[in-house]
């Protein structure tokens, strides 16, 4: 029934192109109405607002991104990042305990992740094959699971079995870490200070520099692969746009705006890039038809010789590390690690950030990461003031976010286990 | 000798054994730490009827096929709008505890009605999709709490004046009213008769009603789907009694619970709710598929003396920190993903 539908409205053109185009992105357009809506009633100045979502963004994509390949894979959303953020902690400690500081102490909690949320992913990987079909709740529940294993790690084992002789780091019985570990001489702003321009100057030279690789890659399709220039071809509206950009980059340097304020984490945002092309790129590869074919049908995967499990396990693992990195860069921007309680949410928060971006179970790009994680922290940012200012409680507006991260994730979750049986009835 | 060994262990599962092992040590232990016994006991006793009815609400929710309720929240919220109209109302003692009921048993009629609904619109999903239904009803009504017309002064914030405040506390009101009803002392070990007597007629009523002509209909629903509408019944209708009887008990069991606790905890406090009770009647024997009321007694039996006999020897161990409720963390969560891996799917 659905697909008629949407099959006859596609018979008369724009209408219903622009209809379906609406129901399709239903929800992202929904929270840009609430989010706008709690920017105005929340008073609080635009400039304000853009550079705390800047830094926000820079904070927060990298674990949203993380989620992807779990969903084409056919996993679904995957809450057991919290394991990956785990083990990035795993080796923040290491490495503040080792005392090695800057862009090297960074690297080195990089590579520490890496072989720990591989592991970790592993294991996932092997739990939610045993799973199958429940892989959501179950994942959910592994992340409960592993995070009374961490704390038994960090508050026990420490000190007793691990010998760690730090005064700075564990508690003063000599046993487990302490609450909270400040990260500001060791390895804070590490990633976010490698290059740091204000937002005008990342408008011209990040705009120019997109523009010229979009060119650059038409002009390679046209010379080398002889393909002919269509004028209306994504990369090159796209390098129009981003000359725009950089224009007015370009004029707005000089002058006098709020916005000067808004500074960008231009290393960090190099390095999200360079994960969404990874990503782009591993959809593209064999493995990536592998994630996709897997994702629509395990037995169709199955007859046509692919080992299905091990597909599933290889999309578990990469989530996992991303997460892993996603959480150290978190972690920089921060500056403090909360020991028991910076991973605890990143599952619910990465998920329902996607989700507002207009994600679904079974289908998630990295625009969807981009602009969910964008929307969401719009209202993170505005609706504490929104509340105050409407309702004159501030707590309202921290409840009402709580209750947005929960429930679009209850409802799309709902929604999609309703599409399948009314696909499968039919 | 070996042979006995393996079919006992079989009989019990491996997870069970492993907790009761684990239990047996953690005996030992309180003997080498020279604990009160005594004491141990007489709590134990008192948490297995403070958590029995709600470990009790997984019955109902597990036979009609609908799995593992972690939507227990929804229950929870509507027992605690019963005690607060109760308190409001100014009730003392026994009225207030049956008032408090009552008022509970209708909500939880009406939302458990609408959550079935819900339920049958996801099969397949249930237990994910009812995670963050409970989850997010329960954020909803952190809003809820800041606006609800209560009056009374000792639910709302002294200082702003509006408002539920984080605990309610209950003395005066219903504090430990079935706990102390007929209590008694047998060799030192306090019997809670009033709160153990209160949950013996919960299993008796729940036991009626599973052989009950309703109750046949749904376990048959839960037991065999395709059977059950070659036999004429109606899958949804049964899927959503057993979702109504499960909120129900679940809205008494937060009552129950709080008398014995001495408060109810609003806000973020229900949230999590859901997941010691599946754990209890996990631990108890139960699967997703088939629970039995035999499991709710052991299952509460066995975990809460776990939390009970663990906290005082893990002290005795580690002074610093709190490694009984790391090991409730993992005992519980273990409990629920061993579960989910016996529920199949897999090869």
């Amino acid at each position: 029934m659905v697909e008629l539908n949407v099959k006859d409205k596609s018979k008369n053109p724009i209408g219903g192109k622009i209809k379906s185009a609406l129901f399709n992105n239903i929800v992202p357009i929904l929270f840009i109405i609430i989010c706008s809506l709690g920017f105005k009633f929340s008073g609080l100045p635009a400039a304000y607002v853009v550079n705390e979502l800047v830094a926000r963004l820079a904070r927060n994509s990298f674990v949203v991104l993380a989620l992807i390949i779990p969903v084409i894979a056919g996993m679904g959303m995957n809450f057991a990042i919290v394991l990956g953020a785990m083990a990035g902690q795993i080796a923040v400690v290491a490495v503040t305990h080792w005392g090695i500081v800057g862009v090297p102490g960074l690297l080195l909690i990089m590579v520490l992740t890496t072989p720990l949320a591989i592991i970790f992913g592993y294991m996932t990987g092997k739990l939610l094959n045993k799973t199958k079909g429940q892989e959501m709740v179950t994942s959910l529940m592994l992340g409960f699971f592993a995070n009374g294993l961490y704390q038994l790690l960090f508050l026990f084992l420490i000190g007793t079995i691990i010998p760690m002789n730090n005064p700075v780091l564990v508690l003063s019985g000599g046993i487990g870490i302490k609450n909270t570990i400040d990260l500001a001489g060791t390895i804070k702003y590490a990633m976010d200070n490698m290059i740091k321009w204000n937002m005008f100057k990342t408008m011209a030279y990040g705009g120019a520099f997109t523009a010229l690789c979009m060119f650059a890659y038409t002009g390679y399709k046209t010379v080398i692969e002889k393909n002919k220039i269509r004028l209306n071809s994504k990369p090159v509206i796209t390098g129009i746009i981003f000359i725009l950009i950089s224009v007015m980059g370009f004029m707005s340097m000089g002058k006098k705006s709020p916005f000067v304020i808004v500074q960008v984490p231009v290393g960090t945002f190099v390095f999200i890039t360079a994960l969404c092309l990874f990503t782009t790129f591993i959809v593209k590869t064999k493995l990536g038809q592998q994630f996709r074919t897997v994702g629509q049908s395990m037995h169709i995967a199955e007859v046509s010789g692919i080992n299905v499990n091990k597909i599933r396990l290889i999309a578990i693992v990469i989530s996992t590390v991303l997460a892993g990195w996603g959480q150290i860069i978190f972690l920089q921007n921060l500056g403090t690690l909360n020991t028991y309680g910076s991973h605890e949410q990143v599952g619910m928060f990465a998920v329902a950030s996607i989700l507002i971006g207009g994600a679904s179970v079974t289908k998630a790009s990295i625009w969807h990461a981009i602009i969910g994680t964008l929307l969401f922290h719009t209202l993170f940012v505005v609706s504490p003031y929104a509340g105050k200012n409407l309702l004159g409680n501030a707590m309202v507006g921290e409840y009402f976010r709580v209750f947005v991260a929960y429930g679009v994730i209850g409802v799309s979750l709902g929604l999609h286990a309703w599409k399948n049986l009314v696909k499968k009835k039919k | 000798m070996q042979e006995k060994l393996k079919l006992v262990i079989n009989k019990i599962g491996i997870p069970r054994a492993i907790i009761i092992s684990f239990l047996i040590l953690l005996f030992v232990g309180a003997f080498y730490y020279d604990l009160s016994i005594q004491m141990l006991l007489s709590d134990t006793l008192v948490r297995l009827g403070m958590n029995g009815v709600l470990v009790l609400a997984m019955v109902p929710s597990i036979l009609s096929g609908t799995g593992l309720n972690f939507g227990l929240p929804l229950g929870v919220i509507c027992g605690i709008i019963g005690g607060l109209i109760s308190i409001e109302m100014d009730l003392e003692g026994f009225t207030a505890i049956s008032v408090a009921m009552l008022i509970s048993v209708p909500l939880s009629v009406i939302t458990g009605y609408f959550y079935g609904l819900l339920l049958n619109k996801v099969k397949g999903s249930e237990m994910t999709v009812a995670t963050y239904v409970g989850f997010s009803v329960a954020s909803l009504m952190c809003i809820g709490w800041l606006f609800l017309p209560f009056r009374s002064p000792e639910l709302v914030f002294a200082i702003a004046g509006s408002g539920l405040r984080q605990t309610i506390t209950l003395s005066g009101r219903f504090d430990k009213i079935l706990d102390q009803f007929l209590a008694f002392d047998v060799a030192g070990v306090t019997i809670p008769t009033g709160s153990l007597l209160f949950l013996g007629l919960c299993c008796f009523i729940i036991g009626l009603f599973l052989k009950s002509r309703l109750g046949i209909a749904m376990k048959a629903v839960g037991e065999n789907e395709r059977f059950a509408v070659a036999s004429g019944l109606s899958v949804d209708r049964g899927r959503i009694i057993g979702t109504v009887v499960s909120t129900v008990l679940g809205g008494i069991g937060i009552i129950v619970y709080a008398q014995s606790y001495g408060f109810f905890q609003l806000y973020q406090a229900p949230l999590m709710m859901a997941f010691p009770a599946v754990a209890a009647i996990l631990i108890g024997g139960a699967s997703t598929k088939n629970a039995k009321i035999s499991h709710v007694l052991l299952g509460t039996l066995m975990f809460q003396t776990l939390l009970i006999v663990a906290l005082p020897v893990a002290n005795k161990m580690v002074p610093e920190g709190n490694l009984s409720e790391v090991a409730r963390v993992i005992v519980s969560y273990g409990f629920i993903l061993y579960a989910l891996t016996q529920a199949g799917g897999g090869e």
